[in-house]
């Protein structure tokens, strides 16, 4: 199958002409609003850029969208796609705003207690009518199986109808996105013989440190190892992937997150009904043991020893918010932290604008795009050396997670010396105007081509 | 005629320890770190230029000629880690072709915000060169070749200087050469000695690069464009930083080779000689006048003070230290007059300078902290520890409390207006 439109509106964007065109088939998990972390936000934001860019893209989603959460982009509910096509259990959302992005979400399962064994069956199957042949292409996922794990079998469930649709679509690139989609990713590639890129947002030792599921490990790598190219966030997750899944370091390349800039942002303080008599130190995320909330915490108790007029906010929910509720009252600051359960849109927004600071103390994050909105909206953050944004941000303040008396020292000398949170705050949010999803997009069309033109060298 | 004026700036900061806000001792610099930095430098640099140029010396027999300016901070440092390296320098005095030069002991800023303060920087530090070597220098120049109309007029008011150096920057020369002696404008007897930092920068920056057109430079290469200065000047000032030998060009880019070689090089032209700074002012005079309203100073592209002065960190910082000055020199502490002042020593503010991407390598070289932000919490809290220090001490002192008293203040009720905590005598 050869291009199938020009690329002349990428050439404008660039400068230089990119070559030939190229549609995209790429594999989420979530999607704005429906958004549990960054994952959603990055897809957002680089499906976005490469629209702009004129890069055709079918976006596949697992989920199904209600309307009413919607804020930011509107949608066309899968539901009344549904009510035409509920035969088909496949769905479709519609972004005005993404001229060349084809959404396709993936409603009913196609069975609805699929089992691995089915999935890969169907898999087989489908690639035998297809190739008339034993391709056996997923053969290695059965190796592994985890039948108490609902998420497993969703994700097998999600690839076997991603390959049903892939069915019906022209393109000539896979691009999935963290593990759930690699399963599909593969087998989407396989069969239509195109090349496969992986995008790691993270992986399973970040979210877990130390106590990784095997079944998703294995997922992990078999992704990155069926890959023609591996993306990732950063250089501390390319070095991860080379560390612990065993990658060749030739096949990686790192892409930068970007983040969205909302133009004003001029929301009138006294709508927040804050009293600015007292400083607020922001923790924003899940509260997972991924994201550190004790060594926030433990920081918290030791500027609370010097500093009087200071709350400490933590915005977001997980497994560990009991324990951090608990954590607050055993150190005696109960009254000076505040917890607000999950937000989101404007109430994000609201929050950035009362705080006076934005402390990120991830044991291990992939990127982190939090803090770059945290900059975005005038917030000066302090960020753990043990994430990828510290590879982008000078105007940031870095400290080991673990080092909890820094933290505080550090949190201390923003609210105490006023120019250095001035000082931060000025070059911070300029600095991060300059970190633009469009650069993102550029570098994944830039990879794009390459592996096109290394994946026809090698199928001639 | 061209005379080759070298001076060489010979300088090592003395860097604080990573204080917090929680730290409540007054050990506030890191003397591990300042020893093997100084033995480095010294082993690197100073010792095997000293001992090059010594030779030098000795060989052309009164030729070839040299100025030091090395600053009381370094100088206390050497003593303390590298004794061997003030007898090296001790060595080149006693050839009489060595001159010392004067500047503020502590290579401070005192000039923009303490007359004061500055004129007893000076002072330390000629009598400390003239204990050291015995010279009393005759020629100033001001920390980073900082620089304008007031300094030459109080440079000049203070009585014991011939002349001052700065930059020859294009923007206060025009058309001008730097080649040629000045005169201040305003001064009547002081000199301007103006560094030529096209011929200065090849050397010290240029050298080692081998994108630039000239790569590799060689004395011979470098003498004949010191030859194009016969007739178009009188002078040339080839002023370096000493650490340009074996610290920001390595010995493996030959220019301890190159520096053996230039003064033969140099002197195979009969018009061609070496003089101090000293002689220069004896040999020429002045050719005009040269007007500097504005401050100027030796570094980055600007020339100016933005790499010092530049954001608002660097002035807070600045500013608040000399802010504290009437009360830490109140308390008579020579303890806490001593760490009030090396916390005056411009890298501190340097440090905390912003200006990353365009000047980035040079301002990271020698810089032991991560971040502009790092330096200046770091900066702001052991200032605030000292602060402290004095505050505890000054009630101790009851005569500066009845020279208050004559003096019709109350110096009780107007340390409670200024919010200071007096704790109890015996406190501290």
């Amino acid at each position: 199958m050869g291009p199938i439109v020009s690329l002349s509106k990428i050439g404008a964007y660039e400068n230089k002409p990119l070559g030939d065109y190229m549609k995209v088939f790429m594999l989420g998990w979530e999607f704005p609003p429906f958004i549990s972390g960054g994952l959603g936000t990055a897809c957002y934001g680089l499906t976005k850029a490469m629209d702009q860019l004129g890069i055709k893209v079918t976006f596949v989603l697992p989920r199904m969208v209600d309307s009413k959460y919607a804020t930011h982009v509107k949608l066309l509910t899968p539901e009344s796609q549904m009510s035409i096509e509920s035969q088909m259990s496949i769905g479709s959302l519609n972004f005005p705003e993404l001229k060349n992005v084809a959404f396709r979400t993936i409603n009913s399962p196609l069975q609805p207690y699929s089992t691995p064994d089915v999935y890969q069956r169907r898999i087989e199957e489908n690639l035998r009518q297809k190739h008339g042949g034993n391709v056996g292409a997923t053969s290695r996922c059965s190796g592994t199986i985890d039948y108490g794990s609902n998420m497993y079998v969703e994700v097998h469930r999600y690839a076997a109808a991603v390959v049903e649709l892939a069915g019906d679509e022209q393109f000539d690139i896979v691009h999935a996105h963290d593990w759930m989609t690699y399963p599909a990713g593969i087998a989407v590639a396989a069969m239509s013989e195109k090349p496969l890129i992986v995008h790691v947002h993270s992986t399973e030792f970040d979210r877990s440190g130390e106590n990784v599921n095997q079944m998703i490990y294995d997922i992990e790598r078999e992704g990155m190892e069926r890959a023609d190219k591996v993306i990732a966030v950063s250089y501390f997750t390319r070095n991860v992937i080379i560390s612990r899944y065993g990658i060749s370091g030739k096949k990686i390349k790192v892409v930068y997150n970007g983040v969205e800039h909302n133009g004003g942002n001029n929301w009138p303080l006294a709508e927040t009904g804050i009293n600015k008599d007292e400083k607020i130190v922001l923790f924003l995320g899940r509260i997972t043991m991924q994201k550190g909330p004790e060594y926030f915490l433990q920081a918290a108790k030791k500027v609370l020893d010097v500093v009087d007029n200071v709350k400490f906010v933590m915005a977001g929910s997980g497994d560990l918010m009991h324990r951090a509720v608990e954590m607050a009252a055993g150190l005696g600051i109960g009254h000076k932290v505040l917890f607000t359960g999950f937000l989101r849109g404007e109430e994000v927004r609201k929050i950035y604008k009362m705080a006076d600071l934005y402390v990120m103390p991830s044991v291990s994050e992939p990127f982190g795009i939090a803090p770059l909105e945290a900059l975005g909206n005038d917030v000066p953050v302090i960020i753990s050396k043990q994430s990828g944004v510290s590879e982008v941000l000078m105007h940031a303040l870095k400290v080991d997670f673990w080092d909890v008396n820094e933290i505080a020292n550090k949190i201390v000398a923003v609210l105490k010396y006023p120019p250095l949170e001035m000082t931060l705050r000025n070059h911070g949010s300029f600095e991060v105007r300059k970190l633009r999803w469009k650069d993102s997009a550029q570098k994944c069309a830039k990879i794009y081509e390459e592996t096109l033109l290394r994946f026809e060298k090698c199928t001639l | 005629m061209a005379s080759i004026c070298f001076y060489f700036q010979v300088h090592q900061p003395v860097r604080l320890r990573h204080y917090t806000v929680f730290d409540k001792n007054d050990q506030y610099f890191d003397d591990y770190k300042n020893a093997s930095i100084c033995r480095k430098v010294a082993n690197k640099c100073y010792l095997p230029a000293n001992r090059l140029l010594l030779d030098i010396i000795r060989r052309f027999e009164g030729r070839f000629k040299i100025a030091y300016s090395i600053t009381g901070v370094l100088l206390e440092q050497l003593l303390s880690f590298s004794p061997e390296v003030i007898s090296t320098f001790d060595a080149l005095a006693e050839t009489g072709c060595v001159e010392f030069l004067a500047e503020t002991y502590y290579h401070s800023l005192s000039f923009l915000y303490s007359r004061d303060e500055f004129v007893e920087q000076v002072n330390k530090h000629v009598e400390t060169i003239e204990y050291l070597f015995g010279q009393k220098p005759r020629v100033f120049r001001n920390t980073e070749l900082i620089y304008n109309n007031d300094l030459a007029a109080l440079v000049e008011s203070m009585g014991n200087f011939d002349a001052i150096m700065t930059e020859g920057a294009s923007h206060i020369l025009g058309l001008r050469s730097p080649d040629f002696v000045y005169r201040p404008k305003g001064c009547r007897k002081l000199k301007l000695l103006l560094k030529n930092y096209s011929l200065s920068d090849d050397i010290a920056f240029r050298f080692s690069n081998r994108d630039w057109p000239e790569w590799p430079l060689t004395a011979d290469k470098f003498a004949r464009w010191i030859n194009n200065v016969n007739g178009n000047g009188n002078v040339v000032n080839l002023f370096l930083d000493y650490e340009t030998f074996g610290e920001h060009q390595w010995e493996d880019t030959g220019i301890f080779d190159f520096m053996r070689h230039l003064p033969e090089q140099i002197l195979k032209h009969p018009d061609n000689d070496f003089k101090t700074p000293s002689e220069i002012v004896q040999s020429y005079e002045p050719v005009d006048t040269v007007d500097v309203p504005h401050l100027i100073s030796w570094a980055d592209t600007e020339r100016d003070l933005s790499a010092w002065l530049g954001n608002a960190m660097q002035s807070n910082a600045i500013h608040e230290l000399y802010r504290l000055e009437k009360k830490i020199k109140k308390t008579s502490n020579e303890k806490i007059i001593a760490d009030w002042r090396k916390l005056q020593v411009s890298d501190h503010f340097y440090y905390m300078c912003t200006k990353y991407f365009a000047d980035g390598d040079v301002h990271k070289y020698f810089n032991p902290y991560n971040s502009p932000y790092d330096s200046y919490i770091n900066f702001m809290n052991v200032l605030n520890n000292l602060h402290s220090r004095c505050s505890r001490l000054a009630p101790l002192d009851a005569n500066s409390i009845a020279d208050r008293a004559l003096m019709g203040k109350n110096y009780l009720t107007e340390q409670a207006a200024e919010g200071v905590f007096c704790p109890p005598l015996g406190g501290a």
